[in-house]
């Protein structure tokens, strides 16, 4: 990869601008078009260029594998939590409006930015943990034979 | 409406036409140009240029608005990773050993060797054959 000069630099230019994207797609998922999966796409895909140009060794330094597989599980465990926690509110599974009895507006527009954040810290985890699994494999085909 | 909106109205289209002008161009290169490199000058040229046109029409359109904003945030986005992707793909082009139509003249001259030389050539090396 020290051939690609050009390839690295612009890298490291757009990987945080793509991460702060992300969030911006994340948090605003409400108000525009996004929301909990694509903004994981897109927080997913710096971590899968930075691998695709540095390297798997280096992006798993980063990002560790352990720490990808338990962000998998935490979305899961964020988005049913926000369930079960209206249920222990007396309402019915998912329903927001049980958050803020007084006011429930308020309840809704928390309950859908906490679920949209479940399922955006999921899809990252899990495109990474695609990718890693996929880059990890050794080659079929070894590089002399193409 | 003042005759600086229509100005700005005005240059916005002429931009817009220009840009879409240049894209079209770019796409009909892509398609028929003959060969890989030609193609892939055609496309991220015309596409750089439509593309900074483009935005740069929308900008007037949409006045000093955030619309205007995220319109410089994407053109600069856009102008950045298309030459990198054009760059990309030449590059991984020209390592697996595509080269330009006509470029072997280039990259292995062929020396010009008269019909006697040859045969001498061949000769000499003929008897050694053989026995090595």
């Amino acid at each position: 990869m020290r051939h690609h000069l050009l390839l690295r630099v612009i890298t490291k230019l757009l990987v945080g601008p793509i991460i702060l994207f992300a969030l911006y797609v994340q948090f605003h998922g409400d108000y525009s078009p996004g929301g909990g999966f694509q903004a994981g796409v897109i927080f997913a895909v710096a971590f899968i260029l930075f691998g695709i140009v540095f390297g798997l060794s280096k992006v798993k330094q980063v990002f560790p594998p352990w720490l990808v597989h338990k962000l998998a599980a935490l979305g899961v465990l964020i988005y049913a939590g926000t369930g079960v926690y209206s249920l222990m509110l007396g309402a019915t599974y998912l329903n927001y409006s049980a958050f803020t009895p007084d006011h429930p507006e308020h309840g809704q527009h928390w309950g859908i930015l906490i679920v949209e954040l479940g399922v955006g810290v999921t899809v990252a985890a899990v495109m990474v943990a695609i990718y890693y699994a996929f880059a990890a494999r050794p080659p079929v085909i070894s590089d002399e034979e193409w | 409406m003042s005759a600086l909106d229509m100005i700005v109205e005005v240059a916005s289209w002429v931009a817009i036409l220009l840009g879409s002008a240049f894209m079209l161009i770019g796409a009909v290169g892509t398609l028929r140009f003959p060969d890989f490199w030609s193609r892939v000058h055609a496309v991220s040229v015309a596409d750089s240029a439509g593309m900074l046109l483009l935005t740069l029409g929308m900008c007037m359109q949409g006045g000093f608005t955030l619309v205007t904003v995220k319109l410089i945030i994407i053109g600069i986005f856009l102008f950045i990773t298309g030459p990198t992707a054009t760059h990309a793909v030449a590059n991984a082009a020209l390592v697996s050993g595509f080269l330009p139509k006509g470029a072997d003249a280039f990259r292995k001259p062929k020396l010009i060797v008269d019909k006697e030389t040859k045969k001498i050539k061949k000769k000499k090396r003929s008897p050694l054959k053989g026995k090595l």
